[in-house]
C-alpha cells in the first residue's frame, strides 16, 4: 500500500518565548514492512540539530529555534510504501534488548486490575496467544471515548474508568504484558482509519515473543498492525516514544494544535 | 576480631611509619590540641566544608581533619595502583559492553534482569560509543585493608565520586603545618591531580572538536553539598564552573553564554545527576539540566563525563560481578579481591542473612553514603527487627557483607592518640591514557569502635602518604 502522510504540529504560546528546543523521532522505522519514498520534515526558521540512530533503532534529530516566538510550527511530508507482515516487526536494527523492557514507568505501573487482567489472560508458555488474548480484553475493557482521558492518564485510571483513546489502550496493555513477564512497548505512528473511526495519529504496542522477536498488536482496533500503518518510533511508554518532544524558554501558556491526514496515494 | 594496626605491629614499629615516632614524641597534649585548631581554622578559611544530608544542623560544618597521617610504602602502594587501574579497565569495558552487544550477559556470566533492569541502565545510552570508549572518566574505588596484604575493594563509585578537593587540601594543609615532615619523608605528590583530570578530560573531547577542546565542570548549584569541590576543581583545571542555565544548545552544539557571546562547549563533566541531565531526555521537570544535551551528546557534539547510565556498573549487585568482569575482558586475573558478599536476591544467600543478621553489614544495592545501612555487631535488637522486615520486603534490593576488622592508623582523639578504622578512596582517572595520583582520600571512624567512614555518619579524613622508594 503506498501512504501519503501530511502531519502539522503547532505550537502556540500566550506570551513569546526566548527560544526552543525540541527532540524529534519523526522519521518512518527502517524494517522490512515499509519502505520510505519521500520525507521531509520542516520546522519554519528552525535549526536542525545532529541526527543519529538510538538504540531502540530510531531516527533522533534535535531542532533549536531561536526566540522571540509566539509559535512554531512542524510540519513533515511524505510518502510511504507498506506491506502486510502481520504486525511483526522484522529487519529492524536495535540495540536495546528486550529484558530492558520489563521496567515500569509512572504510566504503566501495574494495580491490582492490571495485574488481574494479566492472569486472566495466562496460561501456558505462548506469548503469542497470550499477547492476542490479552489484547482483546482491552479491547473489550476500554470503549474508545475521546477527551475521556489526557496525556498524563496512567494505565491503571484507564482501565478503571473503562474508556479512553490509543495511548489509553496502548499503556493499559504494555502494563498487563510486563506484569505476565512479557518485555513490552509502546510504538508512535501514524494509521490510515476508515473515516470517522479513529486519529490518523496513532499508538499502539508491541510485545517481545521468544523466536518470533517484537509483534504489534493494536488493541484499538483489535487487530495486529498491516499494511495501513507507519511505524515511526518506540519507548517505555507513550512520553519515551513521543514523536516530538519539547520545552519552550521563558514565556506563558502553550496550546497545541496537530493536524494529521493519512491517504491512500495513487501508485 | 583481630585487627590490623598500621603503625604497630607486634609492639613494633611499621617501617612506613618510622618517620613519625620522633614527632609524635615531640608533640604534647596541649600542643597538639593548639595545632589542630590552627589545621580548622585554615579549612574553615579556605571554605572547605561539605554538608550532610539529612542530619539538619551545620550545612557548612567541617569534616573533621585528623593530622596523623595515613602511609603506604612504595610496595603497598605499587600492587593498589596495577589492581586500581585493572579495576578502572574492566568497569568501562563492561560498560561500553553492555551499552554494545551485552556479551558478559549473553554469555551467562551477568544475569540480564540484573542489568537491564537496573534503574541506573539508560536505555537512551544504547548503541552509543562514547570517545576513546570511556564511560566512567573518574572511578573511585573504596578499599579497605584486613592485614599486612590484604586489601579489598569494598564498592566502586563510576558516577561522579566526591572527595577529592580533600585529598587535594588535606595534602596542603600538612604542608603548611609540618613542613619538616615533608623534608624528613620522601613523600609522593599528588598536586597533580587537576591537570591530570584537565588532561582526561581534554582527551575525550568529540571527532567534531577541531580546536584546543573548552572544557566546563556543570554543577547543581551553590547549594550541593559538594559545591565547594566543584568550584574548588574549575579553579585548579582552568576551566569554568557552569550552571545548566549557563549553557544551552542551537544547532548540533552546546554553548555557553559569556559577556563576549556564546561560546561552544566540548566536554562538559558534569557533577549532576542523570536524571536532571537533560529534560528532554530523562526528568522533564529538572530545572538543573540542559533541554536538548542528550540529543547533542549522541550525535557527536560534545562529551560526558561520565556517561549517562555509567552508574549500572557501581550498583552493589552489580559489584559482586566485578572480579569476573575483569577475567572476562581482560583475561587477568583480579589483583584487588571484592569482600565476600551476599546476594539476597538468591533465596540460600537470604536465609543466612537472616540467621546472622547481627554478625553482618547489611547495604541497600542502590544506596550511597553509609545510609539504609544496618551493621549488625553495632545495631540494638530493635534496629534489627525493623532491618529484618524492610530485607524481607524487598530482598534484591540487599546485599549483606561480613563485618570486616578495618585495619586502623593512630588518630588524636580527645583522649589522646588512638587506633581508628580507615578506608581509602583513590580517584582513577580513564581517558587516552588511565592515570591515577599516588594516594587518595582516607576516611577515619572517628567515634571508638566505628566501621562506618562515612562523612554522614561521623567520619573524618586524613592525609594519605605513598612513600617514595
Amino acid at each position: 500500500m503506498l501512504l501519503a502522510v501530511a502531519h502539522r504540529t503547532r505550537y502556540r504560546y500566550a506570551a513569546p518565548v526566548r527560544g526552543v528546543v525540541q527532540s524529534h523521532r519523526l522519521t518512518p522505522a527502517v524494517c522490512d514492512g515499509q519502505e520510505v519514498l519521500e520525507w521531509a520534515i520542516r520546522v519554519a526558521g528552525g535549526t536542525p540539530g545532529g541526527s543519529f540512530r538510538d538504540g531502540a533503532g530510531d531516527l533522533v534529530r534535535g531542532w533549536t529555534v531561536r526566540g522571540p516566538l509566539d509559535e512554531v510550527v512542524v510540519e513533515v511530508a511524505g510518502r510511504v510504501a507498506t506491506r502486510d507482515l502481520a504486525g511483526v516487526l522484522r529487519g529492524h536494527r536495535e540495540r536495546i534488548p528486550p529484558a530492558a523492557y520489563l521496567r515500569e514507568t509512572p504510566a504503566t505501573r501495574p494495580d491490582r486490575a492490571l495485574a488481574g487482567l494479566a492472569a486472566a489472560a495466562a496460561g501456558g508458555a505462548d506469548a503469542l496467544a497470550m499477547g492476542h488474548r490479552l489484547a482483546e480484553a482491552v479491547a473489550d475493557r476500554i470503549v474508545h471515548r475521546p477527551g475521556s482521558t489526557g496525556p498524563r492518564t496512567s494505565a491503571a485510571e484507564a482501565l478503571a474508568q473503562g474508556a479512553g483513546v490509543c495511548q489509553d489502550h496502548a499503556h493499559v496493555l504494555i502494563a498487563a504484558a510486563r506484569h505476565a513477564g512479557i518485555p513490552a512497548r509502546y510504538v508512535a505512528g501514524y494509521m490510515l482509519a476508515a473515516a470517522g473511526t479513529a486519529e490518523a495519529a496513532h499508538a499502539w504496542a508491541e510485545l517481545h515473543v521468544a523466536g518470533l522477536g517484537w509483534v504489534g498488536f493494536d488493541a484499538a482496533n483489535r487487530c495486529c498492525p498491516d499494511a495501513r500503518y507507519i511505524r515511526l518510533g518506540s519507548g517505555l511508554d507513550a512520553h519515551a516514544a513521543a514523536p516530538i518532544r519539547g520545552i519552550a524558554r521563558g514565556g506563558g501558556e502553550e496550546t497545541l494544535e496537530v493536524a494529521v491526514a493519512v491517504a491512500a496515494a495513487q501508485q | 576480631m583481630d585487627v590490623f594496626n598500621e603503625m604497630f605491629e607486634d609492639g613494633a614499629v611499621r617501617a612506613p611509619y618510622a618517620g613519625l615516632e620522633a614527632w609524635l614524641r615531640d608533640m604534647p597534649a596541649e600542643l597538639r590540641s593548639l595545632r589542630q585548631a590552627e589545621a580548622e581554622a585554615l579549612f574553615r578559611r579556605i571554605g572547605i566544608t561539605f554538608a550532610v544530608y539529612g542530619e539538619g544542623g551545620d550545612p557548612d560544618r567541617l569534616i573533621p581533619f585528623d593530622m596523623f597521617p595515613r602511609i603506604f610504602t612504595q610496595a603497598e602502594w605499587r600492587r593498589l595502583d596495577r589492581g586500581i587501574r585493572q579495576r578502572a579497565r574492566a568497569l568501562n569495558a563492561f560498560l561500553a559492553d553492555l551499552y554494545g552487544r551485552g556479551e558478559i550477559v549473553r554469555a551467562g556470566r551477568v544475569p540480564a534482569a540484573l542489568v537491564y533492569g537496573n534503574p541506573a541502565y539508560e536505555a537512551a545510552m544504547a548503541g552509543f560509543v562514547p570517545p576513546r570508549g570511556v564511560y566512567s572518566h573518574i572511578v573511585g574505588i573504596d578499599i579497605v585493608r584486613t592485614g599486612p596484604s590484604e586489601f579489598l575493594v569494598l564498592e566502586d563509585n563510576c558516577r561522579t565520586p566526591s572527595g577529592v578537593s580533600y585529598m587535594l587540601e588535606n595534602r596542603e594543609i600538612m604542608m603548611r603545618m609540618f613542613p619538616e615532615l615533608f623534608r624528613a619523608n620522601r613523600i609522593e605528590p599528588v598536586d597533580g591531580y587537576p591537570q591530570l583530570l584537565r588532561r582526561t578530560l581534554a582527551s575525550v573531547a568529540p571527532a567534531k572538536c577541531d580546536r584546543e577542546p573548552v572544557i566546563v565542570l556543570l554543577t547543581p548549584g551553590r547549594f550541593n553539598s559538594a559545591y565547594y569541590e566543584h568550584s574548588f576543581l574549575a579553579d585548579l583545571m582552568g576551566v569554568e564552573l557552569v550552571e545548566g542555565q549557563d549553557l544551552f544548545v542551537e544547532g548540533e552544539f552546546v554553548w555557553m553564554r559569556t559577556t563576549e557571546g556564546p561560546r561552544r562547549v566540548d566536554v562538559i563533566y558534569r557533577r549532576i545527576d542523570d536524571a536532571f541531565l537533560d529534560p528532554l531526555a530523562f526528568r522533564p521537570d529538572s530545572m538543573l539540566g540542559v533541554a536538548g544535551l542528550m540529543d547533542v551528546y549522541r550525535s557527536g557534539g560534545v562529551t560526558l563525563a561520565s556517561a549517562p547510565g555509567a552508574g549500572v556498573a557501581d550498583d552493589k549487585a552489580v559489584y559482586v560481578h566485578v572480579p569476573e568482569m575483569v577475567r572476562f575482558y581482560l583475561g587477568e586475573e583480579p589483583i584487588l579481591a571484592n569482600v565476600p558478599t551476599w546476594q539476597c536476591s538468591r533465596r540460600d544467600d537470604l536465609g543466612h542473612v537472616l540467621d546472622h543478621l547481627d554478625e553482618l553489614v547489611v547495604k541497600e544495592v542502590h544506596g550511597s553514603g553509609g545510609y539504609g545501612m544496618l551493621v549488625g555487631p553495632r545495631a540494638a535488637k530493635a534496629e534489627i527487627a525493623a532491618f529484618r522486615d524492610r530485607l524481607l520486603a524487598n530482598p534484591a534490593g540487599y546485599i549483606a557483607q561480613p563485618t570486616l576488622a578495618l585495619s586502623t592508623v593512630p588518630s588524636f582523639v580527645a583522649e589522646g592518640v588512638a587506633p581508628r578504622h580507615v578506608d581509602l578512596r583513590p580517584y582513577c582517572l580513564v581517558g587516552e591514557r588511565v592515570e591515577l595520583v599516588p594516594g587518595g582520600l582516607t576516611r577515619v571512624a572517628l567515634r571508638a569502635g566505628s566501621l562506618v567512614v562515612n562523612s554522614s555518619q561521623g567520619g573524618g579524613v586524613k592525609d594519605s602518604w605513598v612513600l617514595a622508594e
